[in-house]
């Protein structure tokens, strides 16, 4: 038996290289030894792509975009198991931000967009960018009245980009190139069915298939450098005398068997709240989208869901009009504070990796930032009043200071620690 | 890190408490048991009599309700149906929405997700809160819902059965309403448990597993 499995590989070997694949990406494939906690969430982030593929599969079999609302509550009743798959599916998009964005978090700790590796981080980010885009399609197909003022918002975004900027556009023709954009984003005079349709096709083929190329190519540049670790040490530079790095663990078996129960216990959470809170208190599934999408009704409190929050809390910070509409600032505000993300690699100067052996600045302003962000994630999910609002405009100007005037800066303020030669600790 | 890590999950209860809408004092808490058939199916015989006239549940269909209320087709098609519509049938009503629109100001909601939408609590004090008011088109008024369209079509309850066993009638109506709005809940809390039970089992091995091969790491 194992002879003739054996000899099929080398068949196939000999036409395709799969073994020196599995070497290179499995078995010889070396990490670091000393990885921690904020290392599960790259394979988490894998398990839940796997799960919205094969869940959103399954609902792509009874879901019509013609009849949005109806069809979801055909699946949630009357389709076998209908109700399991689009939890999973709602509830996987939420998890899916929320593995993602811990782990970029733990990119930013151990300055793991650092030189070899920000083409990691740019694929990476990449990948951000279409998961916004994914989930923003997604979010609308239900159909439900926030779906469709939630729609509503975004699209008329484009209807706020600053044409009239340019030299020789007229307000009056930037007008009516944005009314046009927003027709052509819409595929309609109104956000309609045609949107829906629309919509469906990019979010079940075209975003997906840029979704899993981006995942391919952030995992080949990141084999070809190698993982960086929590205490910021290129393990390469340590090699023993067959060339393997003396800090570094064959991928497989061991992180596949250390991932396993991260997995497992990532997926009882998961369990928890699509069994027992499949709603999120309003914040996974939001009342609003209990109703049918209705042009005459306008929730009383439109809200992004929450993973698009620090966001739509930096859309709407802008106040003022100068030049540009306060509306296009805060388009500005938005669409720079993703942008921003992609140039990190060149922005944090720091000679040291890792925030582990950097000074106590660097941690003190991380730390604020991550406060910052939840704070601005809150603001975005809740009504806008003067005080919130002022809130998110410091929000939001800390949010640049902090890539644009402290990464760069900082370590001139500094003392960092010594960094290791080796990593520290085994497990 | 750990450090960053603890302050960072220490706010996320922060987030959470941001749900709710605005606060009426006259929302109270609903007595939802959706163990309880006799209440669920009391709440259907009051929804059919009483809001079917005007309100649809039109995800929901008579043959399901049967089977999780533990009603016979007999009785569903005898007592509960009083339209045209087959077993299998989704549970619509035959009210003109264009005509209701004319009649009450605005068409009467679908009510199969009421209480997702709104929730429970809501639903249930809303149905306890009419009040007598002479300047509302149908002399009533509603404190939480108020210059609502809808007249208070329990005005004959109420008066029949008395305060608290009015209270408990809306409480099965609302009951039931909470069921139609996600027939599969107990049975989606029931699963839930094995899940995490299987789950729970299956880390021991995994984790085994894991110990067993890191070993030889040092």
């Amino acid at each position: 038996m194992m002879g003739m499995v054996n000899r099929v590989v080398d068949w196939v070997d000999a036409r395709l290289p799969v073994v020196d694949a599995y070497k290179r990406h499995m078995s010889e494939y070396y990490a670091p030894k000393n990885f921690n906690f904020w290392y599960y969430f790259g394979v988490l982030s894998i398990v839940v792509l796997v799960n919205q593929l094969l869940t959103g599969i399954w609902l792509t079999m009874f879901f019509s975009p013609n009849e949005g609302f109806a069809s979801v509550e055909y699946i949630m009743r009357d389709v076998e198991w209908g109700w399991l798959i689009r939890y999973m599916h709602a509830v996987g998009a939420s998890a899916f931000f929320a593995v993602v964005y811990l782990h970029m978090f733990r990119g930013l700790m151990y300055g793991s967009y650092k030189p070899p590796r920000e083409l990691v981080w740019i694929f990476g980010m990449l990948i951000y960018l279409a998961l916004m885009a994914e989930g923003f399609l997604g979010y609308v197909l239900p159909w439900g009245n926030m779906s469709y003022w939630g729609a509503q918002v975004i699209i008329s975004l484009a209807g706020a980009i600053p044409f009239e900027l340019l030299p020789g556009i007229s307000p009056a023709d930037a007008k009516e190139i944005g009314e046009g954009l927003t027709t052509w984003v819409r595929g309609d005079y109104l956000l309609s069915t045609a949107t829906v349709n629309k919509f469906f096709a990019l979010h079940v083929v075209a975003i997906p298939i840029v979704l899993l190329a981006l995942v391919v190519l952030h995992i080949l540049a990141l084999h070809e450098v190698g993982s960086n670790n929590p205490d910021g040490v290129e393990i390469k530079k340590n090699k023993d005398e067959n060339g393997i790095p003396v800090d570094g663990i064959p991928f497989h078996p061991y992180y596949t068997v250390k991932d396993l129960p991260g997995v497992i216990v990532f997926l009882m959470i998961f369990a928890v709240v699509i069994f027992f809170f499949p709603d999120g208190g309003g914040y996974l599934l939001e009342k609003p989208n209990f109703e049918p999408a209705n042009p005459l009704k306008t929730p009383d409190h439109i809200a992004p869901v929450w993973y698009y929050g620090p966001y739509y809390a930096m859309l709407r910070a802008t106040t003022i009009d100068f030049i540009m509409s306060s509306k296009a600032w805060g388009l500005v505000a938005m669409g720079g504070a993703i942008v921003i993300l992609f140039v990190i690699p060149w922005l944090d100067r720091h000679p040291v990796k890792s925030i582990r052996y950097r000074g106590i600045w660097s941690k003190i302003f991380m730390a604020i930032f991550v406060l910052d962000f939840l704070m601005l994630g809150y603001f975005g999910t809740q009504p806008a009043t003067p005080g919130k609002t002022m809130m998110a405009q410091f929000g939001t100007i800390y949010y640049f200071s902090y890539f644009l005037l402290i990464m760069p800066f900082v370590h001139k303020f500094e003392k960092s620690k010594p960094v290791p030669e080796r990593v520290t600790g085994g497990h | 890190m750990k450090k960053l890590a603890v302050i960072l999950f220490s706010c996320l209860p922060l987030v959470a408490f941001a749900a709710g809408g605005g606060h009426n004092e006259y929302v109270v808490k609903a007595p939802v048991n959706l163990q309880d058939k006799v209440s669920l199916q009391n709440g259907a015989k009051l929804f059919v009599n009483y809001c079917m006239g005007c309100h649809s549940l039109q995800y929901m269909r008579y043959s399901r309700l049967a089977e999780d209320l533990g009603i016979s087709e007999e009785l569903v098609m005898q007592n509960l149906n009083f339209t045209t519509d087959k077993f299998g049938d989704q549970m619509e009503n035959a009210m003109p929405e264009a005509a209701a629109k004319k009649w009450f100001g605005t068409a009467p909601p679908d009510l199969t997700m009421v209480t997702r939408l709104r929730d429970a609590d809501w639903v249930y004090s809303y149905l306890i809160n009419f009040y007598e008011d002479e300047s509302r088109p149908f002399g009533y008024n509603n404190h939480v819902f108020p210059n609502v369209g809808m007249p208070h079509v329990m005005a004959g309850v109420e008066a029949d059965l008395g305060e608290d066993e009015f209270k408990e009638a809306m409480g099965d109506l609302t009951n039931f309403l909470t069921y139609t709005a996600e027939p599969v809940r107990l049975e989606r809390e029931r699963l839930g448990v094995y899940v995490l039970v299987f789950l729970g089992i299956l880390l021991i091995p995994a984790y085994l597993l894991k110990k067993e091969y890191w070993k030889d790491v040092h």
